[in-house]
């Protein structure tokens, strides 16, 4: 019975703080544009304005939840759910803490990759339920960019498994002891980096939503509480990547001293800091372009990458 | 393990004969999608956890998303819902509806007659299931991807000719 207990605390405290840091990433973003950009940003509500959060919160739960009808009802509103559903999942198997992942999954690494996958859906149904051509043109968009850059992504993980002969995510972090794949893997994880940075749709890779061609993009038509969740689902993958990025090439939690969780904590926030600093730095790709790069580009070197990282591993378990 | 397999197997037929009979393709296709999620739950329940992976990120994720983003170039409204269901009307189902129920009791009898077997539950691993590909399977393997390989010299054909 204490074992079952056990789980669910566990289970809601990891919840909890995937929500609670995809909420605070809100604020964090903003004030951190806003230094990058010599601004000020919200700093009126709460000390420093991290009650910015709860005001947030306030407004869109207030907010009319208008279901438009022209809409495809039923595709409408499952839509931003399964963003949020997929993403929260996703956390199952992310080994924060010394005693592993939540669950101990032997293809964890498949896991996360099936449900990035999955995650496309919310976009597309959200597109197509709508039944309005800027969130049509969105999700085109969208699906078009998360299909091609999920190839490069799987490929550049590929490597890192080659390396530490195991998809099971608490195995890759434990196989990094010494080392850290990073070193190891350099162009795998600026791969895993780029590609992240398409999937969860952020700039310079935002087209899906570019304001100023086609409104919102997928989200248009939503309003109040559902277009909350894919707020939401966009910083929880957020989250997430930084987060599997830190297992995969960071080493997890491994480190000196402080313990484990405060180690991933560390190495998490450096990887979201960076995508935050990616937004304030480059300007938003050309959609042709965003597509050449990834299939001209980027695959063919994860491809080479892991060619090569498959020929030395062979090498070495013949050599010894 | 047993419960789940029923389970999955009964919403994946359920799942499936929707998919065939819904009018409008997004339902459809979801149906469809939901049907690949139970085959998979099934995969895991008789201990193949690599395989139920493989069938969510391969089929759900890539191929299904691929025939949902061609659905949403091909702008489909109610009149193509009303031109389906044309297309299919009562008496259309007859025969196949027949056909098919023969195939299920045949299969049933084939399914209760065989002697019973424990099933093992052993789980089958990755490493197992690679292995398994690049010896015992080796030859089918390479067809597989010969074939892949023509389909996109194909492809390329098609897409390079205008």
């Amino acid at each position: 019975m204490s074992g079952t207990l056990d789980v669910i605390v566990r289970m809601v405290l990891t919840l909890a703080l995937a929500m609670a840091s995809a909420s605070m990433l809100v604020w964090v973003e903003r004030r951190l544009l806003a230094a990058f950009q010599d601004r000020y940003g919200p700093n009126r509500v709460g000390p420093f304005g991290l009650l910015q959060l709860v005001a947030d919160s306030i407004k869109l739960f207030t907010k009319e939840d208008w279901t438009p009808p022209f809409a495809d009802r039923v595709p409408f509103i499952l839509a931003p759910t399964i963003i949020v559903a997929t993403g929260l999942l996703s956390f199952a198997v992310v080994p924060f803490t010394a005693a592993g992942a939540l669950v101990d999954l032997n293809i964890g690494v498949l896991y996360f990759l099936a449900l990035s996958s999955l995650s496309v859906y919310s976009i597309m149904l959200a597109g197509m339920a709508s039944n309005s051509k800027y969130s049509l043109l969105g999700a085109v968009r969208a699906a078009g960019q998360m299909i091609s850059y999920e190839l490069a992504m799987g490929l550049s993980v590929a490597s890192v498994v080659a390396l530490a002969g195991s998809f099971n995510l608490r195995e890759i972090v434990a196989a990094q002891e010494g080392l850290p794949y990073v070193v190891l893997q350099p162009v795998a994880f600026l791969i895993f980096l780029i590609a992240g940075l398409a999937e969860s749709k952020r700039s310079p890779f935002d087209l899906p939503e570019a304001e100023n061609e086609i409104v919102a993009g997928y989200h248009t038509e939503y309003s109040s509480m559902k277009f909350a969740f894919f707020f939401l689902g966009e910083y929880l993958a957020l989250v997430l990547f930084s987060s599997i990025a830190t297992a995969l090439f960071l080493g997890g939690g491994n480190g000196p001293w402080l313990p484990t969780i405060v180690w991933f904590a560390i190495k998490m926030a450096a990887i979201i800091y960076v995508f935050i600093w990616v937004r304030a730095t480059f300007p938003r790709v050309r959609y042709d372009r965003l597509m050449a790069f990834g299939w001209k580009i980027l695959v063919p070197v994860a491809i080479l990458n892991l060619l090569v990282t498959g020929a030395l591993v062979v090498a070495r378990s013949a050599g010894g | 393990m047993t419960v789940l397999f029923y389970a999955s197997a009964a919403v994946a037929t359920v799942a499936s004969l929707l998919a065939v009979t819904r009018t409008q393709a997004l339902h459809a296709l979801l149906y469809l999608v939901l049907a690949l999620f139970a085959v998979a739950l099934c995969f895991l329940s008789l201990g193949a956890p690599f395989l139920a992976a493989l069938e969510v990120i391969v089929y759900a994720g890539a191929i299904m998303v691929l025939i949902l983003f061609v659905m949403m170039m091909l702008n489909l409204g109610p009149e193509s819902w009303a031109r389906e269901r044309h297309l299919l009307p009562r008496h259309a189902w007859l025969v196949p509806a027949i056909m098919a129920s023969a195939l299920v009791l045949l299969t049933l009898f084939a399914v209760l007659s065989a002697p019973q077997q424990a099933t093992q539950a052993a789980s089958v691993g990755p490493k197992a299931v690679g292995v398994a590909l690049f010896s015992t399977y080796l030859i089918g393997v390479e067809l597989a991807s010969v074939l892949l390989l023509v389909g996109l010299v194909g492809a390329y054909y098609l897409g390079a000719k205008k």
